[in-house]
Order: C-alpha cells, then structure tokens, then sequence
C-alpha cells in the first residue's frame, strides 16, 4: 500500500497546532515532492492562497486548502516525471490580492519580466553542464558596438571568443537574439564554456545580439534582418577568423527571437544552413484572423500564414525545442512537419517544461551539439 | 620490430611497461594530440625515467603554419574538404545502418533471408568506407602532389631537426589527444620513415589508432545518440589488420551485440580490438598476436582470440 502523503500524515496528527506545522517545515523540503504529486504549501493570514503558474492543462489558479484553524494552507498538484514548473504564490487579504515567490522554496528562476519560485518534479535534474566547472576554460566576451543605418540606431553585441582562440583557425558563427537574456538568464556562456570544454561543441563565435524594442524588430521586420544579414554578419566576418559561409552561420532565438530568427533566414535563404528555434511563437489561423496572441502577434501570425500557404526552404537543418506546458506547444508541433515537407531536416524535442528561459537553458546541448558538433569523434585521451 | 599498444593511461601503467621490456631509453615522444598542451609532459617524462625528448610536432606544425600561409591555407582547404566529405560519407552510412536495425528488429518472414538482406547491407557499408578511403587517398595524393612538403622550406628544417632527435633514441612513445591533428603531424614530419618505423613504439588511444592502415572513428554516447563507426584516413601502416578502438567499454555500447556484429564483420578481417584501461597488446610487427587478446567477435561478443593465426600485420585491409 502507497505510504500517504506527508501532507496527509501531518493532517492526521493529534494535537496538531502550530508547533506541529513548525516541525513539519522545518522537516520537508516545500513543494514537497512525493512520486508524481507534488504538495504546495504556503504558511500565513489570508482569506484565500493559489497557486499561479501556466501550466498548459491544469486550472490556473489552483486554489489551496487551508488546515482548519490553522496557519498552513495546501495543495497537491500531479507532475509527471521530468517535470519543471514555475510558479508563484497568491494571496487575497479582502480586497488586497498580492502574488509573490513561494517564501518556503528557494529554488528561483529569473527572466526579463522577474522572478519565479520552480518546482523540479521527480526525476528533474539541472544538467551538470548549465553549472559553472572550474576545469572548464572560459571563453571571453567583448562589447561591439555598432552603428546601424538598416536599424537606425546604435547596436550592442556582445561576441564570444572560445577559449584557445586563435587568428589562424576558422570558426563557425552563432548569432543569438535576446543575447544578454541568454547571457543572463540561461547560463549561456557558461554552457558554451562547458560544452566547448567537453567537446560536446565546437569552438563557436558567438553573437549575443540585443534588440531595443523586441515586439517592433522580431516579427518579420525588414530592418532587423538587413542589420544581421547586410552589417553584422560582414562586420564579424571581416573582423574574425570565421568560415563565412553558410554551413558556418546559424541563427538562434526563444519566442519572439525565434520569429526573427526564421523571418531573417526566409527573408536571406541560403545565408544561414542552421537555426536554433526555440519555443517559436509560431501562431497561425487556419480561418479568420482571431489568433488571442494581441496586436503584437499581428505581423507574426501575416507571416506565419503566409508561410504555411507556401512553405519554402530556409535553411538546411533546423533545431526545434519546446516546452509541452506552454501555450506554443500546438503551434510548434504543427510547424514541424510543414517545415520538413520544404526537405529541411528538422529535428525537434519537447521537455516537461514551460515557457522559460531555463526550459531554453536545458534544451541547449541537444541544439548546439546537433548544429555544431564538437570534436568528441577525434579526440581519444 | 615491437609495438606495445596500451589502454588509457590514466591509471598510467608506462613506467611497468618499459622497465619490463628492458628499455632503458632514450625515448622521443609524441604528444601531438595533445595539441596546445602539447608540451605539458612532465608526468610523461617522469614515467619515462625523465629520458625523453618530445618532437613537439604540433608546435612544429604551428610554426610552418606561421611561417608559410600558402601551405596553411592550402592544408586548411584539405582539412574542410575531406570534412566534408566525412560529413557526406557518414550520411550514406547512418542511412545503412538504420536500415541494418530495421532489418534485425524484423520479427516476421525467414530468417535465412533476413540474414541474406542484413550480409548484404554490410557489403554496402564495406563498399561506402572502400569508395570513402579512395576518395580520401585522391585528395591527399592532389594536396601532396601540389604541395610537397619536402619542398616546402618551411618544413625542410623540422624534418631534418625531427630525424635527427629520433636517431639518438631507442624507442618511441606516442600519446592520445586529437587523432587528426595527431595524423597530420605525423604526415608533414614525415615520422615513419624518419625513425618510427625502426623503433619500437608504445601507443594508446588516438596513438593506437594511428599507428593501424585505417583509422576508424566511433562513439556511441556522443550527444547525438549512438553514431556509427566510420573510417577517417589512412593511419600509419605499422600494425595492419587492426582497428584500434580506446576506451571501447566507455565509448561504444558493447552490450549491443548486433552493433558489434555489424562492427566485427564490416571490418574483417581486421581484428576489432578494444583497448581498455588495463590492456597491453605486445606486437611483432608481421607476427601472429599473442594469444588471449580480447576482441570482438563476428556475433558481438568481446571473446579472446590471437592464437588462431590471428595476425597483426599480415591482412588485407578491409
């Protein structure tokens, strides 16, 4: 027989007051993870407590149980192995709600809009290779800043130079959107050190690009794909020992950097023989024009139609990730097979994963490795 | 002549070697897989009794890269032709082998026909890596034809400094690392004839595979998934009729005994040698192999083998 839960345990003690709560805290690690159920718990004054997250196919909010008279409240939620949720805690005193991270998890992830607590279900490991390795030699990043005319404005890149660098050998070139989000909240140069280090990777250049407004450059503008294609892929060419051609350029991006990255390589095809596409916001109608994303999926949502209507070869080999918690999960599985019906060769991979940066941190060694193999084959220490 | 062919050397078992061989040195190393790290070798002096001289071939190689941009643009042109032609080669092969699994994981019709279909997707393996090793000899005969590296002076210099170095030594060590930076170190130096060939060597993993007629890639845990064991170049002929495969129980799913199967028969009559942590394979050069080496055999079992007029240096390539 299944051994109860411990939140059913706790419930089931006799005196249970506040000092039992207190031990019972101090004991588990919240949420607190048992098998594929995982136990919410929030300690405090409130009229109501939920549990908010965007788990695609499990209500949000979730409301949670307060233990009669008591100060705890709770809430079991399934998660199937594998899984990593993030979430927040929302509270109503009255009429005052308040959401913030879970004060009893301090598992936190970050991104451009804040923070969240994370729950790693059972079976949930952060890959070793995301996590700093002292044996691994780190790559440098040097600021370019460069004029736009195709942008109007100044441009940051941020490039990274592998470890070893050397002016004699030639490098492929990886040019990333949203880069210092990369930079920041995907651990990326610590997973290009360690996965260069690990020969998992070539040694890569890589462009940590920055847009100024993401919803005006990404969805299929002109300018944008004139900065990378006309100014900075030539500058770093001209300026690095880089292959320059197209099998030794890729175009990288999550979401909306995803968008730009394949409107860029349709707008240039044969420019780039590889993309990374991340969660792509790919959001299409099959009918009428109601596509729930807001004005700023319009232009993405034209050109996604657009595209299915005549589906054209990009570029050769496409890498495509996406979490199967994410309201994209539909629009990119839907992609997979229009994209491969042009012969590029697609290879995709979901996780148990949402929306976030550290779902796009996780899913980089299968993207980068597939794209730019690392010399593992060669080398017999 | 001897040739000793060891495991990884991470538990380094060189220095038991030489002192029961009676070698007493002194020894040029090779350590050209290694590559900018190349000169880190004080431990490996160490296990040689601090009598060892390394040829630094890849710094060498650096340097007639400095010193000569028409030979390193042209060597750098080669390199990415023949990945390239890796690339395109190891494609037709991933198709076969994916067809080879099909064609075992068949649980209806006859198997007398199956095995028929699955002998006859080997021969088509055999006949891509035969067609591959043509078209790699073409490029490198083209490279060296237009590039003489005897005429290039540049190199003239090292190769005489690199004889000289190995004729005041008695043997030869050559270490893992890099296995095409190693190759083409010891192509543009000349080694073999140089000395190499005259001495007796001890080699492991990249060095191991260098010293076979064909040098063959293989892992099945890269990132990618399993891949499929590809032939690369033409090493350096001292022990033919040996595929050279270091640290094969960490690189290679030898549980799978039909992937080794395929291995084993793809390949004979070279024998598939796994080199272990541990192993020591003694060679006479034109001799049979000792009896008891471990192998892996036509049903892809690893098994002992040797003594059955096993030989190293006697076969015809594959």
């Amino acid at each position: 027989m299944a051994r109860k839960l411990a939140i059913n345990r706790l419930r089931d003690r006799r005196p249970l007051d506040e000092a039992a709560i207190d031990r019972f805290i101090a004991r588990e690690t919240i949420p607190i993870v048992e098998g594929e159920r995982c136990t919410f718990c929030f300690r405090g004054e409130a009229d109501e407590v939920w549990v908010r997250h965007r788990v695609v196919g499990i209500p949000d909010p979730v409301p949670m149980r307060r233990l009669p008279g008591l100060s705890l409240w709770y809430a079991v939620l399934d998660l199937p192995a594998g899984s990593r949720v993030e979430y927040q805690i929302e509270t109503r005193r009255g009429e005052h709600y308040e959401r913030f991270n879970d004060p009893l998890n301090d598992k936190v992830a970050h991104s451009p809009v804040g923070s969240s607590s994370v729950c790693h279900a059972t079976g949930y490991l952060t890959p070793d290779w995301t996590q700093p390795d002292p044996d691994a030699r780190p790559g440098e990043l040097h600021d370019l800043v460069l004029p736009s005319r195709a942008l109007r404005r100044e441009t940051l890149t941020r490039v990274y130079l592998p470890a070893r660098f050397r002016q004699t050998r030639r490098y492929p070139l990886l040019v990333v959107h949203d880069g210092d989000d990369y930079l920041r909240f995907a651990a990326m140069q610590t997973v290009l050190d360690n996965l260069i280090h690990r020969l998992d990777l070539a040694e890569t250049v890589v462009a940590f690009t920055n847009p100024a407004d993401r919803l005006v450059e990404y969805p299929h503008h002109a300018g944008h794909a004139r900065f990378i294609v006309s100014e900075l892929v030539p500058h770093l060419e001209q300026t690095l020992p880089l292959m320059g051609t197209p099998s030794g350029r890729c175009l990288m991006g999550a979401s909306f950097g995803a968008v730009a990255s394949l409107t860029t390589a349709y707008r240039n095809p044969r420019t780039f023989s590889s993309l990374v596409l991340q969660s792509g916001s790919f959001v299409f109608t099959d009918i009428g024009e109601d596509h729930g994303g807001g004005e700023a999926f319009d232009p993405v949502v034209k050109f996604m139609n657009r595209y299915r209507a005549r589906p054209t070869r990009v570029t050769d080999r496409m890498f495509m990730s996406c979490g199967v918690y994410e309201p994209l999960i539909t629009a990119n599985r839907s992609m997979v097979p229009v994209f491969e019906q042009t012969g590029m060769h697609v290879r995709y991979v979901e996780a148990r994963d949402g929306h976030s940066w550290e779902d796009w941190r996780d899913r980089l060694r299968d993207g980068l490795s597939w794209i730019f193999p690392g010399p593992q084959k060669f080398v017999y220490e | 002549m001897t040739v000793v062919l060891l495991g990884p050397q991470r538990r380094p078992s060189l220095h038991g070697l030489v002192t029961s061989m009676g070698w007493e040195g002194p020894f040029a190393t090779i350590t050209a897989g290694w590559q900018e790290r190349e000169l880190a070798d004080a431990e490996l002096d160490e296990h040689l009794g601090g009598r060892s001289h390394n040829l630094s071939l890849w710094h060498r190689m650096q340097q007639v890269f400095e010193a000569d941009p028409q030979y390193a643009a042209a060597h750098r042109q080669r390199r990415a032709d023949l990945l390239e032609m890796q690339d395109l080669y190891v494609h037709g092969l991933r198709h076969t082998m994916a067809a080879l699994i099909e064609l075992n994981d068949r649980t209806e019709g006859s198997i007398t026909l199956r095995h028929m279909a699955i002998d006859d997707a080997i021969a088509i393996m055999r006949g891509l890596d035969s067609q591959h090793m043509r078209r790699v000899a073409e490029v490198q005969q083209a490279f060296y034809d237009a590039y003489p590296p005897h005429e290039r002076e540049s190199v003239q210099g090292h190769r005489a400094e690199v004889a000289r170095i190995l004729a005041d030594c008695s043997a030869v060590v050559i270490t893992g690392g890099h296995v095409v930076e190693l190759l083409d170190a010891l192509h543009l130096f000349n080694v073999a004839p140089a000395g190499v060939e005259q001495r007796p060597v001890v080699a492991w993993s990249a060095g191991a595979m260098v010293l076979t007629s064909h040098v063959v890639l293989f892992g099945d845990h890269a990132v990618r998934g399993p891949g499929c064991p590809e032939v690369f170049d033409r090493g350096l002929g001292l022990l033919p009729g040996i595929v050279a495969l270091p640290s094969a129980s960490q690189r290679l799913e030898l549980h799978d005994r039909f992937r080794m199967s395929v291995l084993s028969r793809r390949f004979a009559p070279d024998l598939s040698l796994p080199l272990d942590p541990g192993t020591r394979i003694v060679c006479e050069r034109g001799k049979p192999l000792a009896a008891g080496i471990r192998l892996i055999g036509a049903d892809g079992t690893v098994t002992t083998g040797g003594e059955d007029g096993a030989q190293a240096g006697d076969q015809p390539p594959a």
